[in-house]
This record gives structure tokens, C-alpha cells and sequence, in this order.
């Protein structure tokens, strides 16, 4: 069964994922469905396998059962009628996965090359853009996080917060469509996250298709139009906020919130 | 009383030497530097039993003495149809025995890069090629500078051992003008100096290029 693609479809359909690393099985069979041009967040307890569905969905993990439509195209593999997978060629994996841009916990810009060094890379080196035409649209997207005067500084001079936003500038560049983000803002000082959370507000608002996984229980209420609540590598809850978050609560999430209240790290909306 | 009148008579011979000296530790170190880098970016990327072999390569040659190695290849080189000159030979055993250490200090710089910063370019589309030539390349490199010239340093001390097959370097040349003019203490000496002045120079350009790339150094993340 695959999707046609159209540009109305959902931007990402993920079904039956599941994966395991050895012995381990942390994704059960997840299916989870990405509508264009709105945020998903992900939430859920340490462990719950958050950060590895959305490996999978960026291809820095191999699913290992299920498969995973980005705009209708399959990722990775394609499930024959019979259930049996076969690995696509590179370069057919490389065009799906320009369709996704991805934001780490880590920031992981390249310390040897400027903030704007980091955003034309790719334009650069994968689309051999012209350095001019790189740079004029490493520009734009800096101009969009608020960084056109810090283009010449390298990471080590630049704060936690506007090394995500060159991060996410970079992510930008090649304009995915869509934005995957993994606690984008679990690495920084409390005082720097507004910044980093204001620019994801921003793209959201924008139409940008985007799945974030956080802990900033606020943010997802607020920005997020879907909420995924993962437990055990399996999705319990699913849906928009209202619905997810209003009573009656599902007992494991009033658990994690209460476990998160309790922290102070978040404000319930 | 030294007296360096004598040996100093002598200098035309011994800059001679220093030359001889300084293109041998030069021309080995850069075919080292290569040589290691190579075995470095094979034992990565290629398959297990080619990293097995180098792998053995690696601690055959830092496993045994450079003198060892040397006299090897210089006298038993004749049996299995190697005769080479000793300029030649001494090229080639440092060039075998530095890339052996030069290949590791660029294995450990490749595995200190983070795996995130090979996930990002992955996520934005790099090859793996380009991933090797534009991120692991570069990073690796400001990461490994400093091992990289204290192994200079190692490299240029060892020259002094290719006296014992002939090479007129300068450990052998000023060694014979001190033992010939009775003036040992002042010969050894200045040979002492000669290093010393090499080493130095190592040191400065290894600072330079230090203070150049720690502006991107020790990003905090
Ligand atoms: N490369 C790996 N090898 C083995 N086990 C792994 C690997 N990556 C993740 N795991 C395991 O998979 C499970 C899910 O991890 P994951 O990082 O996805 O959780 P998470 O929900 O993102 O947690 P957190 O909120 O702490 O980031 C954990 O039990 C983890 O130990
Ligand atoms: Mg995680």
C-alpha cells in the first residue's frame, strides 16, 4: 500500500514502526500520522522511545519492522505486498530525506566553519550553489532567526541559544518540508529558551510542518495541534491538546505531569 | 676550556648536515603524516580484514625499536632484493615508522569528533565522502594539531639514529669532526643546539597555528 502524493496528503505517515536495538525492543508498532503545515509534539517519560521515532523519521535509525511515508515517498524501504522490505538505492534515500531538516538537543553546528559557513554548507556542497547565491540565502534564513549580525562568528562565540537558532537556520536552508526537533531546548539556560521557542512559534505560524519532541509542556499545549503522548515505545495518547491534556487524564500522563510539576519544569497551560 | 675555534672551522660541513637533517625529517614527516592518514581513513571506512592487516602494520611498527626497524630494512633489505642507498632507507623506514603512530593520533582525532556533527551534515545531505572531506577532515585535524607536532618532535630526534647506517646527517657528521679534532664536549654541544634550535621551531609554528584554530575550538554545547 503506498500514498499518492499530493500536496493535501499528510506530510508524514508513520506505520507500524517499531525498533529494536538488539535484544531490546524500543518502538512497538508505532503509527502516528504528521498533517501538513501544523507542530506535533511528542511527549513522554525518559526512555519512552521519543528520541528514536524521530531517528527513524530523519533516517539516523533504521525502523526495523513498518514503514515511514514523507510526502508519500517511502523512506528507506519499501514493503512489498508479501510484508517484505527492500533497502532503497542512496541516492533515492537521499531525496526523501531532503525533504527533512532536523534540530538536535546538541545544536551539533560545526565549530570549524562560521554561522553562515553552517547554513550555506549544504547549499554549497549538495545543491553547488554559486558561493554568492549560497550566501544570499544563508542570509535570509539567519535574517529569519534573528542572527544576520552574528553570520561571521563561530559556534564557540556564540551563545547556547543562538547556536540553536543558527541551528535551526541551518536546518532551514535547504527549506525542508519539514522540521523535526529533538529537545531542542533541554541544553540550555532557562533564560535562553524564550529565544529558541519565540523562532519555533514563528515557523509554526508560518505553515511549517513540524514534529518536536520536548519537555516544555507549555509549549506544546500552546503551539502544538497534535499532541503524541509515548509510553513504553508505544502511543497512548493522541490527539489535540484540549483532548489529550483536559480531564479526564489518562493515569499515566497525570503521572508524568505530576512528575514534571514537581521538577518546576514546566507550567501547565 | 672549550674552545669551539676548531669546530667552527668546520661549519661549511656541518650546515651540510643540518640540510641533510632537516629535508630527512621534512620529506618523512609529510610521507609519514599521508602514509598515516591513509591507513587512518582505510582502517575507518573500509572492510574488517583490510583493518586487521594495518592494524597489524600499526603495532609491528610501534611495537619495536626505531633502530631496529632501520638496521632491518637497511641490511636485510639486500636479501630480499631491496638495495637501496642509505638516503633512500632512511626515508622510507621513517616514513613507515612515523605513518604507524601518525596513523593512530588521526584514527583517535576521527573517533573524537562528536557523532552528532556526522548526524547533522547526514540530515542536510552530505555523501560520505563530502561528510570525510568537509567535516571529519577538518575537525579531526584542529583536534590532533598538538599530537601532531610533538610526533614532529619525536620524528626529528629519531633522524639522529640514521648515523648508524651512514646517512651524513648531522649526529654523524659533527660526531666525526669532534672525535677527529679532539673537541667531543663542544661538538656535542652544538649538536645539542641544532635540535634544540629544530625543536623550537616546531614549538613556535605549533603555538601559531594553535592560537589560529582555537577561535573554533572548545565550542560549548
Ligand atoms: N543506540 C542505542 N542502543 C541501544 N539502546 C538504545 C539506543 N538508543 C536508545 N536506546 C534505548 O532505547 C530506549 C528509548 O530511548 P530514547 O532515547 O528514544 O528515549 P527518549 O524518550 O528520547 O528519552 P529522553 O526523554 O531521556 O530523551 C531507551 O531504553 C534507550 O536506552
Ligand atoms: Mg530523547
Amino acid at each position: 500500500m503506498t500514498e499518492v502524493s499530493t500536496p493535501t496528503g499528510p506530510a508524514i505517515v508513520v506505520k507500524g514502526v517499531s525498533k529494536r536495538f538488539g535484544d531490546l525492543e524500543v518502538l512497538h508498532g508505532i503509527d502516528l500520522r504528521i498533517d501538513r503545515g501544523t507542530t506535533t509534539c511528542l511527549i513522554g517519560p525518559s526512555g519512552s522511545g521519543k528520541s528514536t521515532l524521530l531517528r527513524c523519521i530523519a533516517f539516523l535509525e533504521e525502523a526495523t519492522a513498518g514503514t515511514i511515508l514523507v510526502d508519500g515517498a517511502p523512506l528507506g524501504f519499501t514493503e512489498g505486498p508479501d510484508g517484505a522490505r527492500t533497502r532503497l538505492p542512496a541516492p533515492s534515500i537521499r531525496a526523501v530525506r531532503a525533504k527533512i531538516g532536523m534540530v538536535f538537543q546538541q545544536f551539533n553546528l560545526w565549530p570549524h566553519m562560521t554561522a553562515l559557513g553552517n547554513v550555506c554548507e549544504a547549499l554549497r556542497t549538495v545543491r553547488r550553489l554559486p558561493r554568492k547565491e549560497a550566501e544570499e540565502r544563508g542570509m535570509a534564513q539567519l535574517r529569519k532567526v534573528g542572527l544576520e549580525n552574528r553570520a561571521g562568528h563561530y559556534p564557540s562565540q556564540l551563545s547556547g541559544g543562538q547556536q540553536q537558532r543558527v541551528a535551526i537556520a541551518r536546518a532551514l536552508a535547504l527549506e525542508p518540508e519539514i522540521l523535526l526537533f529533538d529537545e531542542p531546548t533541554s541544553s540550555l539556560d532557562p533564560e535562553l529558551t524564550g529565544e529558541v521557542l519565540n523562532v519555533m512559534r514563528a515557523l509554526a505560524e508560518d505553515g511549517m510542518s513540524m514534529v518536536v519532541v520536548t519537555h516544555e509542556i507549555g509549549f506544546a499545549a500552546t503551539v502544538g495541534r497534535h499532541i503524541a503522548f509515548l509510553d513504553h515505545g508505544r502511543v497512548l495518547l493522541d490527539g489535540p491538546p484540549e483532548e489529550v491534556f483536559g480531564a479526564p487524564r489518562h493515569p499515566r500522563l497525570e503521572q508524568f505531569l505530576e512528575t514534571y510539576l514537581d521538577r518546576g519544569a514546566a507550567t501547565l497551560v | 676550556m672549550l674552545d669551539f675555534g676548531l669546530i667552527i672551522k668546520q661549519m661549511p660541513a656541518i650546515l651540510a648536515a643540518f640540510g641533510v637533517t632537516f629535508g630527512i625529517w621534512i620529506v618523512s614527516m609529510l610521507l609519514a603524516a599521508a602514509l598515516g592518514f591513509l591507513v587512518a581513513v582505510a582502517r575507518r571506512f573500509g572492510p574488517k580484514p583490510l583493518d586487521w592487516l594495518l592494524r597489524a602494520y600499526v603495532e609491528v611498527f610501534r611495537g619495536t625499536p626505531f633502530l631496529v626497524q632501520l638496521f632491518l630494512l637497511y641490511f636485510g633489505g639486500p636479501y630480499v632484493g631491496l638495495s637501496l642507498e642509505p638516503i633512500p632507507v632512511a626515508l622510507l623506514a621513517m616514513t613507515v615508522y612515523g605513518g604507524a603512530y601518525f596513523s593512530e593520533i588521526f584514527r583517535a582525532g576521527f573517533e573524537a569528533v562528536p557523532r552528532g556533527h556526522v548526524e547533522a551534515a547526514e540530515c542536510v545531505g552530505l555523501t560520505r565522502a563530502q561528510i570525510l572531506r568537509r567535516i571529519l577532515v577538518p575537525e579531526m585535524t584542529m583536534l590532533v594539531l598538538p599530537l601532531c607536532v610533538n610526533m614532529a618532535i619525536v620524528l626529528l630526534k629519531e633522524t639522529a639514529v640514521l648515523s648508524i647506517i651512514t646517512v651524513p646527517e648531522l649526529t654523524l657528521v659533527i660526531g666525526v669532526i669532534g672525535s677527529q679534532q679532539y673537541a667531543f664536549v663542544e661538538s656535542m654541544f652544538l649538536l645539542a643546539l641544532f635540535y634544540w634550535l629544530l625543536v623550537e621551531l616546531c614549538g613556535v609554528l605549533g603555538r601559531w597555528s594553535e592560537a589560529k584554530l582555537s577561535r573554533f575550538r572548545f565550542a560549548p554545547s
